[in-house]
């Protein structure tokens, strides 16, 4: 009946030194992974978008559509 | 050790004000709640009392001999003794029961239920939704939206074409 004395002290440490580099190499993974699957591709629609956009066909169309009631369309 | 205290009785046994069920014991009468308790948790190994208070004539034998070497207890004695201070080992208190499988079973019934209470109540508490919802109205709103140009980066009217008044494929 002389079972082999349990691990006592250390507990934490040794749980510690296991599942912090996880921790650190998963939230690391995912920051990358948000960087290119997200903001990289929301940036270069930003960029492509105003590359180009003309302001001022883009007021005439809104214009002519009637939504301003600063300036009425055209025709009136 | 007095928030031990208070936490065993709000730990594993839920325990009525006026009747408490100690240790397996049985009822324990109101005079007994201002004495040492004992109980089985975790984080807190060695209870303020044994949990055989009352030794049988045999125990008290036994309670003698270990006085002695231990060297002289055979196994059996050593659990008996162990029996006499402890209700249940570490791995008989920290096992798992299969109480969750209806917890969640009843969660999800309740949440069922509510759904039909849900339901009765749209077709019979609710009146009418506001008139902004009918067709022709949202028609006109979201043709407004696409005029305005609303999220034309990435959002509702990047998805139309201006050009062939249609959505992109």
């Amino acid at each position: 009946m002389s079972l082999p004395k349990p691990m006592m002290r250390g507990l934490l440490a040794k749980r510690l030194r296991f599942h912090l580099p996880i921790a650190f190499t998963l939230a690391l993974t995912a920051a990358i992974a948000f960087k290119y699957t997200v903001t990289e591709p929301k940036k270069r629609a930003y960029a492509d978008f105003y590359k180009q956009y003309d302001a001022v066909k883009e007021f005439n169309a809104m214009r002519e559509a009637g939504i301003f009631e600063s300036v009425q369309p055209t025709g009136k | 050790m007095l928030a031990t205290r208070a936490l065993s009785l709000i730990g594993k046994r839920a325990i009525s004000t006026s009747v408490c069920v100690r240790g397996g014991h049985g009822v324990a009468k109101v005079e007994d709640y201002a004495l040492p308790a004992y109980f089985d948790r975790r984080d807190s190994p060695l209870p303020d009392v044994s949990y055989v208070q009352n030794l049988s004539a045999e125990q008290k034998s036994l309670k003698e001999k270990e006085k002695g070497s231990w060297v002289a207890l055979s196994n059996e004695e050593k659990i008996a003794l162990y029996r006499i201070s402890f209700k249940q080992s570490f791995a008989e208190m920290n096992q798992g029961s299969g109480e969750w499988k209806s917890v969640v079973g009843g969660v999800f019934f309740f949440i069922g239920f509510t759904g039909l209470v849900v339901l009765w109540q749209r077709k019979y508490v609710y009146g009418p939704v506001p008139h902004t919802f009918e067709g022709d109205y949202k028609e006109k709103e979201l043709q407004r939206m696409l005029d305005m140009r609303m999220g034309p980066v990435q959002g509702f009217s990047a998805h139309w074409d201006y050009e062939n008044k249609q959505w992109k494929k």
